[in-house]
């Protein structure tokens, strides 16, 4: 982990990119604007942390700007490791994507099951992902149901006891 | 045919059939084939016994040659994640357990670290060293199985038998210590549920000692196999930095070269303390990710061995009131004991508000657990970074170009978990 001075010199390179920065139990957080999210990874990149460990989302229901997007960048040769964070409100929850382009052309091919992930669960949109579909729930499936204030056990259970009730109340 | 004159109308009529006009429309419809190239588009699965799961794959064929592979999945989804926002922190691992189903430990463990980061929560050096035994006996049986199954992908069946026996010692080592023998539960925030029983680690030095001349047989049987050699050497070979692009971890990339091991890079637990080996392979095709697991199996015994002489006296998990139970005896003496502990089974331990990332070295690459608290008795957030979910996306590259009889290989090579994959 960058320690907490290192962490403000890159926010200092970054300039107006982040919004805040956080360290806690020795993980340092740059929460940047979503417009500047390809651009403070690619700076990122330069500087060495090449490898995106994992891509995230977070719902931070009730607060707004609510949907949060993570990736979590490595340095493999430093052994060192940095937090990205941007955040989304839910009524335009759309935010660019990093899957586009091989990795010599400042893209994330890793990036695109897990933005996938993250549109099916959280329904963050993805400009530009190639091919953004759910991965995890059926295609026609409707909601997000990582979201924060979607019902756990919301939906009937369908056994052959009552199947043809819930079918027949459906239609 | 003999040159008597037919006997009837229906032999004469017969006779005047000839079949030359249908081979020559044979041979042509043959030549057009061969220039037109037809694709074929193929689905295989989600129920096929070489999927190990229920995966689906969507592949384009040209010919016999790979051209194209979707995969699919999403088909054993449970919604853990979700599950686990409505459990309170300790509830969680039981659950947690279950994503990548052979690696339980792992999964517990990358959870449990997360929580531990987040409410500073120091561990036992002895809980260290058993979570590592245990890790790395899961190490063991998590590449037994995948060892098992691969051979029997490429119609090796007795192979099946011999690593499932090997795992089978594992199991009843886990039943023995644990009371279970898959989804133990043992990890716990601030140590292990409980301590070894007596008599555990004489059985456990018998299969440390067995198990390197196991791991020989399995190389005899296998090493100068030529069938095993011919689908395996040379074939799906792809470089390091692309693997890294893709974001593979674990034996895939070190079969390409990369010598990457969170173990060894940053060493988490008590990893530090001994002293292992990380095979790396050189060209990473299918039979270095062979051979690197199989080293691998070597080096986990060793940790295993060493973790055992070095094996501390001491506490078992934290004696911090506030996030461990107190010890059963103490119950009918002490208040303070009784109202902990029913402070902790009912309402279960409060984490400061934060967020952690807490990655380790699973059997399959980077297992990484993202854990949000707002500060109440329950995750606000819970994500595991499955390595089987990232890796799958490196397939198609793998293996286009290739026969489909080596993508069914390489897919055994790539040993995804569909558990760990749809979560």
């Amino acid at each position: 982990m960058p320690d907490a001075t290192a962490l403000e010199l890159i926010r200092q390179e970054l300039g107006d990119a982040v919004l805040d920065t956080s360290f806690f139990r020795e993980r340092a957080t740059l929460e940047v604007s979503p417009q500047s999210i390809r651009a403070v990874l690619a700076h990122l990149r330069v500087k060495g942390y090449a490898h995106m460990a994992s891509l995230h989302g977070v719902d931070y229901y009730p607060h707004e700007p609510r949907l949060g997007v993570l990736y979590e960048l490595l340095d493999m040769s430093r052994v060192d490791r940095i937090s990205v964070k941007l955040r989304v409100p839910s009524d335009a929850p759309e935010v660019d994507s990093v899957t586009p382009d091989s990795a010599e052309h400042g893209g994330w091919p890793t990036a695109n099951f897990q933005e996938r992930e993250v549109f099916d669960m959280f329904g963050v949109v993805f400009r530009g992902h190639p091919d953004l579909r759910r991965i995890l729930m059926p295609e026609d499936y409707e909601g997000h149901p990582q979201r924060r204030d979607f019902p756990i056990g919301g939906e009937p259970v369908i056994f052959t006891y009552n199947e043809s009730p819930i079918l027949e109340g459906a239609e | 045919m003999s040159a008597s004159p037919p006997t009837s109308e229906y032999r004469r009529r017969e006779q005047s059939i000839t079949l030359s006009p249908l081979g020559e429309q044979l041979e042509q419809s043959h030549d057009e084939q061969q220039t037109s190239q037809e694709l074929l588009t193929l689905n295989f699965g989600p129920h096929h016994p070489a999927t190990h799961g229920v995966l689906r794959l969507l592949v384009t064929l040209r010919g016999e040659i790979v051209h194209d592979i979707k995969p699919i999945v999403g088909y054993v989804h449970t919604g853990i994640e979700k599950t686990a926002e409505d459990k309170s922190y300790w509830k969680v691992i039981p659950v947690i357990e279950r994503m990548d189903y052979l690696a339980y430990h792992f999964n517990s463990l990358a959870y449990i670290g997360a929580v531990e980061t987040l409410a500073e929560v120091v561990v036992p050096t002895r809980a260290e060293y058993l979570r590592v035994i245990h890790m790395e006996l899961n190490r063991i049986m998590s590449h037994l199985v995948w060892l098992g199954t691969s051979a029997l992908d490429l119609g090796a069946i007795s192979m099946f038998w011999y690593c499932f026996r090997e795992r089978e010692q594992i199991n009843d080592l886990f039943e023995m210590s644990t009371g279970q023998r898959m989804h133990t539960r043992y990890f716990q925030i601030g140590g292990v549920a409980e301590d070894v029983p007596v008599g555990w680690t004489e059985k456990l030095r018998g299969f440390v000692k067995r198990m390197p001349s196991s791991l020989d047989q399995y190389g005899d049987l296998l090493n100068s196999n030529e069938i095993v050699l011919q689908r395996l050497r040379g074939t799906c070979a792809l470089d390091a930095e692309t693997l890294l692009s893709l974001g593979v971890t674990g034996p895939l990339l070190r079969a390409a070269g990369n010598p990457w091991d969170l173990r060894k890079a940053a060493p988490y637990s008590c990893y530090g303390d001994f002293d292992f080996k990380i095979p790396v392979g050189t060209v990473g095709d299918n039979y270095d990710r062979f051979a690197v697991r199989m080293a691998e199996m070597y080096e986990s015994v060793k940790i295993i061995d060493q973790a055992l002489e070095g094996l501390p006296e001491g506490p078992y998990i934290t004696t911090d009131r506030k996030v461990a139970l107190p010890p059963r005896h103490e119950l009918a003496t002490s208040m303070e004991a009784l109202i902990h502990h029913f402070k902790l089974v009912t309402e279960g331990l409060r984490v400061p508000p934060g967020e952690a990332y807490y990655p380790i070295e699973g059997p399959r690459g980077e297992l990484g657990c993202f854990v949000r608290s707002d500060g109440s008795s329950k995750p606000a957030r819970v994500h595991m970074r499955d390595p089987s979910f990232v890796n799958l996306q490196a397939f198609s590259r793998m293996a286009e170009g290739s026969y489909i009889a080596d993508m069914i290989a390489t897919l055994a090579m790539l040993d995804p978990i569909l558990g760990g994959i749809d979560r």
